[in-house]
């Protein structure tokens, strides 16, 4: 291994809810591997992702989206070991970046998504979502760094995160950052964690539905959120069903 | 059909009905009035099996079953429809897909088919014009975005597609104006009066005020104070009860 690229750790923010073990396993030198993407002006792009067990470790993403690009980007993470995707995106003029992505999953594992969205121009927009499912000892984070640079007015940037721990044990984490340095500007944060709705439960069993699937279809509506920007309606029903059939295995 | 015997139940440890009895019989509308926190939303809570409303005495039989050995969902399928005051937001799912789930899920309980999806739609259509409630709306969020109004009317679509025998609608008529008022009455009328050979019906109307009586004439009245039925009469006990108050004829 090479000793000049240190593994990161706990210590450092970008990492603090990470699993230690797990980062003590990784490979320095992969982990420095980053994917670059480029999109010219106007031009726009659509990827999903789905971080499995044909996928897990750290992957890492970096968009360059010129004037008036639109970067879209939605993925699941779902594998049985740490899994992270670090998504770094710099947003020129007029540009838009959509991140939707769902942490589903039980066992030890801990599953996040890192973002840093870089508005770096003026007008520049970006939406992200994350919703996570959590059961058994699995942890669930979505660090989302928003950067203003100074003069990018009109930016407007909104993350939203929420989780639902179906089982005591389970946990989640989010960490917005924001770094602000012009004064017109929109930047809109909100997470919550908590458990599954009882009063929707019972109101739903008074129409008869049985509790496991009043807790499917709760779930299912919950993680639908985040690929509700998906355009392609096919490609969006596939990755829904993607995310609702890794719940095999909780308690639903 | 309804069977309720010296019923005493409790919220968050504090008793709330204390010796509660009650019999419904197929064919009749009941109408339960009283004052505020005399019990009357424990009472529907506590027949649908609601999580935290704990009975700790007494029995309920329904159409010959143990009603409290049932799960909330069983007692639904058993045909016990709960209306409820205040229903409950769910985003994400709609009326359609909602409704289908528990029509079916309920059909399956009972043994019976499940009901395809064009006849579904059939059937929803038929009791959303019944309650004049616009069908597009039921391909909305459940209750996402409802008026006060159009969630209880929409309350009563649901029950007209679940067509149970025994309906205990709790505050139905608040938050509804005078025309829906009327819509909403006719729609219990269509769906729970008891039809010449037809099921077995009955209706068991938590209310606050006389108004939905007008158009929903109930057979009996009675007035629940302090946990248990302190009074029972025909029609003109409601009529009393608007003219005199709670305390004057209860007392």
């Amino acid at each position: 291994m090479n000793q000049v690229l240190a593994l990161p750790t706990t210590h450092d923010e970008a990492w603090r809810y990470a699993d230690p073990a797990a980062l003590a396993a990784l490979d320095a030198g992969e982990l420095d591997q980053w994917r670059d993407i480029t999109l010219a002006p106007g031009e726009a792009t659509c990827r999903v992702l789905v971080l499995d067990d044909a996928s897990p470790g750290v992957q890492r993403l970096r968009l360059t989206l010129a004037q008036g690009a639109r970067g879209a980007m939605f993925a699941i993470a779902s594998a049985s070991a740490y899994t992270r995707l670090e998504v770094e995106v710099r947003l020129a003029r007029g540009a838009h970046f959509e991140f939707g992505g769902v942490t589903v999953g039980g066992g030890e594992a801990t599953r996040e998504f890192v973002t840093r969205v870089i508005h770096a121009e003026p007008e520049a927009t970006s939406n992200q979502v994350v919703r996570s499912v959590h059961w058994g000892r699995a942890t669930g984070n979505f660090l989302g760094a928003v950067h203003v640079a100074r003069d990018a007015q009109k930016t407007d940037a909104a993350q939203n995160f929420r989780a639902i721990l179906l089982e005591k044990g389970a946990s989640a984490n989010a960490k917005p950052e924001l770094e602000i340095f012009a004064d017109d500007v929109k930047c809109a944060h909100g997470a919550a964690i908590g458990a599954l709705d009882d009063t929707a439960g019972f109101y739903m069993a008074a129409r008869g539905i049985p509790p496991e699937v009043a807790r499917r279809l709760l779930v299912r509506a919950f993680i639908a959120d985040a690929f509700v920007a998906l355009e392609d309606e096919a490609q969006r029903d596939d990755l829904l069903e993607q995310a609702v059939a890794r719940l095999e295995g909780s308690r639903l | 059909m309804l069977r309720i015997d010296n019923l005493h139940a409790t919220v968050g440890g504090k008793e709330i009905l204390k010796g509660l009895s009650l019999t419904l019989n197929p064919g009749e509308v009941h109408a339960i009035m009283g004052p505020n926190g005399a019990g009357k939303s424990t009472l529907g809570y506590v027949l649908g099996g609601r999580p935290g409303y704990e009975v700790t005495g007494g029995t309920v039989t329904f159409r010959g079953q143990d009603l409290l050995a049932l799960d909330p969902h069983e007692r639904a399928a058993t045909g016990l429809f709960l209306g409820f005051q205040y229903p409950v937001e769910i985003p994400g799912v709609s009326f359609v897909q909602f409704l289908r789930e528990a029509l079916n899920a309920q059909r399956r309980t009972r043994g019976e088919e499940s009901l395809s999806g064009g006849e579904f739609l059939k059937l929803a259509r038929a009791k959303a014009g019944l309650l004049k409630l616009d069908m597009e709306m039921l391909k909305r969020p459940v209750n996402v975005g409802f008026s006060g109004g159009e969630k209880k009317r929409a309350e009563m679509v649901q029950m007209g597609i679940l067509d149970p025998a025994l309906a205990i609608l709790d505050e139905t008529d608040s938050g509804l104006d005078i025309d829906a008022l009327r819509v909403v009455g006719e729609g219990i009328n269509a769906i729970m009066r008891q039809q010449d050979g037809g099921p077995d019906k009955a209706v068991l109307l938590i209310t606050h005020y006389q108004r939905l009586l007008d158009y929903v004439k109930p057979d009996f009245v009675h007035v629940l104070a302090g946990g248990r039925i302190v009074k029972s009469g025909g029609p003109e006990l409601a009529l009393q009860l608007e003219a005199e108050g709670y305390e004057a004829v209860a007392a």
